[in-house]
């Protein structure tokens, strides 16, 4: 009885550590949207709101955000299917929180005799699962643009749609090579396998055995999160897009779950490609570095150091999808499809067939 | 019916193959934006700005000597205005802002003065008219102030004693007086 419920306040734990951290940083996105832009171009960014005259960088600025969402009138057209207008941004931001589950931020954690597997979800098929979020959060965008009676968030519903097909096929088609070259579909296992190395020096991540991957994954995963360039089922210049009809914290929802999104995709990214929460060099028993030296240290040190790389290279490659963002111009329509299915669909293609001629040989 | 004529266009086409590439190209575009972002950042890090962003109202930029700003009138050594109430800046005035009363003045060197003397700033244009006008130099527009907003038409109107109390700008054209804060609230509170 007892070790089933250490075993459940385990889950929740863990559960709440993702949900946490996915959540925080989720939120924490729209500050490094405002900031980081700013010192890109030259600007100072946000930096008004203030508590006892307090300001922090800006930080309290999603907190006044947060407090305007909630506080505005809460529209809905008149002509708007109710129930689906209410239930799309809930499945947008459900979707987008659901995928991080299955993203391992550790290896094992060895505590009282029990051995706990550092992801929230322990699944065979994690990639899979990851992926399905995915493709679902695209309901969300579908619904909203289909309820709202709107022909503008029509037309951005449907370009969401079509945007997701074209991006959801490179994205399978790309991890496949990964999955290929550490043998699994677990993310746990593609992680351990990526503590590998050659010749005990370079570290076997997924950006150095897959790099053609790594690039389209990346082109993908961004055309999935619907932002910049790939954000013209928005395209606020032109059709404002599925959202146009929501206001206040329905409307926050659909840019929490673009945000969350990034922080899936820069987490799917970490564990298939960088590695995961592998650092360089450390083993379970410490530090073995290649001229031989070794450093043990005890084994929560290891996992501590374990779970702030994975965190770090998550916010490095938040860092650099933020920069992509706020670099390229957006994509045509119809540029975006020829680039999904006539560039990086036969690419991944030849990706998975370089890679099984590879690994035969 | 006039036949149409087409014009061809010439469209640019003179691209390397590296151009063409996209990806190439977005690491390029990636460079500066990053070299941007860490550039400015090292300045913002190691206490300098790393910004082009003038932070108003704390941080003002300097102005220029020749800037119309809002006017004032110059005393004399006895704090009297300088004025001799002679209607030119009234006369020359195309937006009509300027009323003045003229009285006698105690001293028949002098012969007049302003009674009144109110610019309506809510028509003014700032065209400096007045101040080319002035036979006595006793109109300038070098106060340096360029913030000043009521809450009624009436907040708009400068009198003689507001006026006359304005100072000049300091070295770096901002301003070293202002206007009373009533004036600004009228008709508010």
């Amino acid at each position: 009885m007892s070790a089933t419920l250490v075993d459940l306040g385990i889950a929740f734990a863990k559960v709440g550590f993702v949900m946490g951290f996915v959540l925080n940083l989720g939120g924490l996105m729209t500050w490094v949207e405002r900031k980081q832009s700013a010192v890109m171009q030259d600007r100072v960014g946000a930096n008004r709101a203030s508590i006892l005259g307090l300001r922090l960088l800006g930080l309290f600025h999603p907190l006044a955000d947060a407090i305007k969402m909630l506080t505005k009138e809460d529209f809905m057209p008149a002509r708007a299917d109710r129930a689906l207008f209410l239930a799309a941004p809930v499945v947008s931001v459900f979707f987008a929180l659901a995928g991080f589950a299955a993203i391992p931020f550790g290896d094992v954690l060895r505590v009282g005799g029990r051995e706990v597997s550092l992801q929230a979800v322990t699944l065979n098929a994690g990639i899979l699962y990851v992926f399905a979020m995915l493709s679902m959060g695209v309901y969300g965008v579908m619904l909203a643009g289909w309820a709202s009676a709107n022909n503008y968030a029509l037309l951005g519903g449907q370009r969401a749609a079509a945007l997701m097909i074209s991006a959801e096929i490179a994205i399978g088609a790309s991890i496949m090579g990964v999955c290929m070259v550490y043998g699994s579909l677990d993310l746990q296992e593609i992680a351990r396998g990526q503590g590998a190395y050659w010749g005990g020096v370079i570290p076997k991540w997924g950006l150095l055995t897959q790099p053609l991957g790594f690039l389209l994954f990346l082109t993908a995963g961004i055309a999935s999160t619907k932002r910049i360039p790939f954000d013209f089922p928005e395209g606020e210049s032109e059709i404002i897009g599925y959202f146009v009809e929501y206001s206040g914290m329905k409307f926050g929802m659909f840019m929490m779950a673009d945000f969350i999104e990034t922080v899936v995709i820069a987490g799917m990214t970490t564990a298939l490609f960088l590695g995961g929460w592998q650092v360089p060099w450390l083993f379970a028993d410490g530090f073995h570095f290649p001229g031989g030296a070794v450093w043990a240290l005890p084994h929560v040190v290891v996992v501590v150091l374990q779970i702030g790389a994975f965190i770090s290279k998550v916010i490095l490659m938040c860092w650099l999808l933020m920069l992509i963002r706020w670099t390229l111009p957006r994509f045509r329509y119809d540029q975006a499809m020829r680039l999904g299915w006539l560039g990086l669909l036969p690419l991944a293609v030849l990706n998975i067939v370089v890679t099984a001629a590879v690994l035969l040989l | 019916m006039v036949p149409l004529k087409v014009l061809p266009v010439r469209r640019q086409v003179s691209q390397s193959a590296l151009q063409r590439f996209y990806l190439a190209e977005i690491l390029v575009g990636l460079g500066i934006t990053a070299g941007h972002f860490f550039r400015n950042l090292g300045r913002w890090v190691t206490g300098r700005k790393g910004a082009v962003t003038y932070q108003w109202p704390e941080e003002r930029r300097p102005l220029a000597p020749r800037l119309r700003s809002l006017h004032r009138l110059v005393r004399r050594e006895d704090g009297s205005p300088r004025c001799v109430a002679c209607m030119m800046c009234e006369t020359v005035c195309p937006a009509h802002c300027i009323y003045i009363v003229a009285a006698e003045h105690p001293n028949p060197d002098i012969e007049k003065y302003p009674e009144r003397f109110d610019i309506d700033l809510g028509k003014c244009v700032f065209c400096g008219f007045c101040v080319e006008a002035c036979p006595e130099d006793a109109i300038r527009m070098d106060t340096g102030i360029l913030e000043f907003s009521a809450f009624s038409r009436d907040g708009m109107v400068y009198s003689k004693e507001v006026l006359l109390a304005l100072e000049p700008a300091g070295v770096d054209g901002l301003p070293t007086s202002s206007p009373p804060r009533s004036l600004i609230r009228r008709g508010f509170d």
